[in-house]
């Protein structure tokens, strides 16, 4: 069952075509990657997708529902779930309060937000740190953070921006953990990556792009074998071989 | 016993009248009590949702004017400026945030000045209505001043308490998320401009009744006081600096601050000069304290320039850091 | 016609100078992201200097050009150094202590020349202050003229020492990138002194050319840090030359407002230009919003 749509997206900056003409769909259940080297516009599609920069051309599909230009907090709010590739947490909150403050839009009472935040914070191991303060946490437990806090949210489609980027290599097969249990509750997911390691070991299907248009979609393997992605990566030399 | 603290204290403020029955102290107590209404509203929008705001004169004016001219053209009693002077303010917050809080940062602080500045210009050329520069002179109610204490006492709790329970609340949180980060809070399902909007008519609404009880109180108003920046709004930021930025005790540490503070200037160190003139009858000593007792306003720019530097998150937020200085034996170890 | 040309070029003329207060508040923010609410103030205590040169020294204020400017360049440099770089290593709740640091700065600096010279309004009175020359039937002042020609070869001095010096060179990669330009070796903390410093010894210009033909008193910077803003806006952040385009048009619309619609609303004026000018950028909200 397609759980959302994205159809012929564009954006542009000044004169520049950050996304140009692109469309893909999603599987419930499913988790697509989206992959392309940097600057490619891949956060960019994101930012479209929550309304952070108004889309220039083409529209956005949730469960059905035309969400093109809709008010971020309303993204949210429909159950679209995002983390920032620089993360943001809420620095001066204790990580059960970031929690929290996210479980709110799904719940009225304090008392049940704060039994939501518990159990996601559980859900996603963070529930030992409940407690400390969000800007003394280093880098790894931020980007879990980041996503436990909009798994606070109760998403059904979560879009996750670069969480490899800085993380060693256990915190890696952490974080990869997390996110195949994510995919388990039944929550779709959309993952932007550079890292094509990462992308081969969970994505179900791949988007690749490169300067802001599609170059290849298709399951991992079709895709890492795609001449124009390869090319993309490496270069035209290795494209050849 | 930090518990307790608070408790103590009401007990203290509440026995303080009888105990004390000097005009003059509870002059300054009723002030000090009006500065923790404002402060706490000024902690509101600026300390917990972090837009800090140079306009709160604006609303404090609105209230004033309401009481004085419901007095004053209507003969109804100012003290129904307290209940409606709240709303009028809130009247005036809710167009200028619907407008400003789309600008960020420093220049909603500069919106906020310039919606000052447009507020004292309207109080001073809408003759008509507001009498101008002639300002608005109404009947006190009272003649002794311990009604208004109490009136002004129970306002101060109103305040505290009702900052106590928001923050408490769901929209504690949604402030808080905003101050820490907008487009986080947004990605979370926080309609942020809609937050902005509460908090600044909360804010507004209780510096709009602290302006209706001055009217009551001091029985004159005009446009130079009720909108002045300095005495109002930048006394509103150095007390929630001063006393606790995002605390909810930090504007009535604050209050006590800063309204000594400015007595302390206002009299010139408190005789200090005028005491030595005397003793030693210079009269360069004179002259001194005349200029001193002129220059709170550079007591003020000097302590805003200082707390800024040295203690930015105000006595209450900073007390480990102050502690530390004071009693350098006595860190506490903070959980990690 | 005529009362259209008068117009016209007084606030042409007054427009060059308003170039001149905007342009070291222009440098000021586009290169550190500073509103320094303290900019009139500076402007007030440099024309306190020329004051005093005047008054106790006989000395010309076109002479002690050359003593205000280095003094506000000093004074200017010492604000930065001693108040606002250390703001950055401060770790507090409120975002906004830059600025209200500067309201406490212009305070301070306020209520300081408040003491010495009391609340009284002074003047210097120059040989040249009320002199006009007429071009037909339209008078010009020629202390404006003079004014108006030395802010343009201000403008173009800086031009030239931001695009040609080194120094220059620094200051504009730190207003494009601080953290780039820290990589290539630019001592950020240096230039945010030197660029105020400079913002303010422009200023200070500024208040010492105005002098012969306006009156001082310890509350004038208000008003005027609140023009400088508008400029600062209109031309566009760090562009000194944008900055004379957004005096003058300031200067225009002032002059237009007080001849077509009464002087009493001037300033009224600015406060609606003031207004408009946070809400509605050239350039577009955008540079606010997301700031």
């Amino acid at each position: 069952m397609k759980i959302f749509e994205v159809k012929n997206l564009v954006k542009h900056f000044g004169g520049l075509a950050a996304v140009d003409n692109v469309s893909f769909e999603v599987e419930k259940g499913e988790i697509l990657g989206i992959i392309g080297p940097n600057g490619s516009g891949k956060t960019t599609i994101f930012n479209c997708i929550s309304n952070y920069f108004p889309v220039t051309g083409g529209k956005i599909y949730f469960k059905g529902q035309d969400i093109t230009g809709l008010k971020t907090n309303k993204v949210s709010k429909l159950g679209i779930g995002r983390t920032f590739q620089v993360v943001k947490p809420l620095g001066r909150l204790s990580v059960l309060d970031n929690v929290i403050a996210a479980a709110f839009t799904k719940v009225k009472t304090k008392k049940e937000a704060r039994e939501k935040a518990l159990e996601t914070l559980e859900f996603c191991g963070l529930d030992h740190r409940r407690d400390v303060i969000a800007k003394s946490l280093p880098i790894g437990e931020r980007k879990r953070l980041e996503i436990t806090r909009s798994m606070g949210t109760s998403p059904e489609l979560l879009l996750l921006d670069e969480t490899a980027a800085g993380l060693n290599p256990s915190e890696l097969i952490e974080i990869i953990d997390l996110i195949k249990k994510i995919r388990d509750k039944g929550i779709t997911i959309i993952i932007v990556e550079h890292i094509m390691k990462v992308m081969m070991t969970i994505s179900d299907r791949i988007h690749a792009i490169n300067f802001g248009q599609t170059i290849a979609t298709g399951t991992p393997r079709e895709v890492a074998n795609n001449r124009a992605v390869i090319e993309a990566y490496l270069g035209e030399e290795y494209a050849h071989s | 016993m930090k518990k307790f603290m608070p408790l103590a204290l009401l007990i203290v403020l509440l026995v303080f009248p009888i105990a004390v029955q000097n005009a003059y102290y509870q002059h300054l107590m009723i002030l000090v009590l009006m500065w923790v209404v404002i402060g706490s509203g000024w902690n509101v929008i600026a300390g917990y949702t972090g837009q800090v705001s140079f306009g709160d004169a604006a609303f404090f004016g609105t209230g004033a004017y309401t009481a004085g001219l419901l007095a004053h053209h209507f003969q109804i009693s100012a003290w129904w400026g307290m209940a409606f002077g709240g709303f009028m303010a809130m009247a005036v917050a809710f167009p200028f945030g619907w407008i400003c809080f789309r600008l960020r940062g420093a220049y909603f602080a500069l919106a906020s000045l310039a919606l000052n500045e447009v507020c004292r210009h309207i109080a001073t050329v809408a003759e008509p209505l507001t009498e101008g520069m002639v300002g608005i002179l109404i009947m006190p109610t009272f003649l002794s001043k311990l009604p208004y204490y109490y009136i002004a006492l129970a306002l101060a709790v109103f305040s505290v308490v009702c900052v106590q329970v928001v923050m408490r609340s769901r929209w504690g949180y949604y402030f808080l998320s905003i101050r820490e980060d907008q487009d986080a809070a947004e990605s979370m399902g926080i309609d942020s401009h809609r937050y902005k909007m509460v908090s600044l008519n909360i804010a507004a609404f209780l510096t709009g009744m602290a302006g209706a009880l001055f009217m009551n109180y001091m029985g004159f108003i005009d446009p130079e006081v009720v909108f002045s920046l300095h005495d109002i709004s930048i006394m509103a930021i150095l007390v929630g600096i001063v006393g606790g930025v995002g605390t909810i005790y930090g504007p009535v540490v604050g209050a006590f601050v800063m309204v000594g503070v400015h007595e302390f200037f206002r009299t010139g160190f408190f005789g200090l000069f005028k005491g030595l003139a005397a003793l030693t009858g210079s009269d360069y000593l004179i002259v001194v304290a005349k200029y001193v007792s002129h220059a709170h306003v550079l007591g003020f720019g000097i302590l805003v320039v200082l707390v800024i530097l040295l203690l930015p998150n105000g006595i209450v937020g900073d007390w480990n850091k102050l502690v530390g200085r004071f009693f350098p034996g006595n860190k506490k170890e903070t959980a990690s | 016609m005529e009362v259209f040309l008068q117009t016209l070029v007084a606030g042409l003329l007054k427009g060059g100078l308003y170039g001149l207060i905007g342009m070291g508040m222009s440098l000021i923010m586009g290169v550190m992201g500073i509103i320094n609410l303290a900019h009139g103030q500076l402007m007030m205590v440099g024309m306190y200097v020329t004051f005093i040169l005047f008054h106790y020294l006989g000395i010309d204020p076109y002479l002690s050009l050359f003593v205000s400017m280095p003094a506000l360049f000093v004074l200017g440099a010492a604000i930065q150094k001693y108040t606002l770089n250390p703001l950055m290593e401060v770790d507090s709740i409120l975002p906004e202590n830059q600025v209200l640091m500067t309201v406490g700065i212009g305070m301070v600096l306020t209520e300081i020349i408040r003491f010495i010279f009391g609340s009284d309004y002074k003047s210097v009175q120059t040989s040249y202050s009320n002199a006009t020359f007429f071009i037909g039937e339209i008078s010009f002042s020629i202390a404006l003229v003079i004014a108006f020609f030395m802010a343009i070869g201000f403008t173009l001095l800086m031009a030239w020492f931001l695009l040609k010096t080194d120094i220059g060179r620094s200051i504009r990669a730190t207003a494009q990138d601080k953290d780039a330009a820290l990589l290539m070796g630019v001592n950020s903390k240096r230039i945010t002194i030197i660029t105020f410093g400079l913002g303010s010894s422009l200023v200070a210009a500024a208040g010492t050319l105005l002098i012969p033909i306006y009156y001082l008193f310890p509350d004038i910077g208000g008003p005027f840090t609140r023009k400088a803003f508008v400029i600062t806006i209109l031309g566009g952040l760090g562009s000194t030359v944008g900055a004379i385009f957004g005096g003058i048009t300031l200067g225009l619309a002032e002059a237009f407002g007080a001849t077509y619609i009464g002087m009493a609303y001037d300033d009224m004026i600015g406060l609606i230009i003031f207004i408009m000018v946070l809400l509605f950028l050239p350039g577009g909200f955008k540079r606010l919003t997301k700031i």
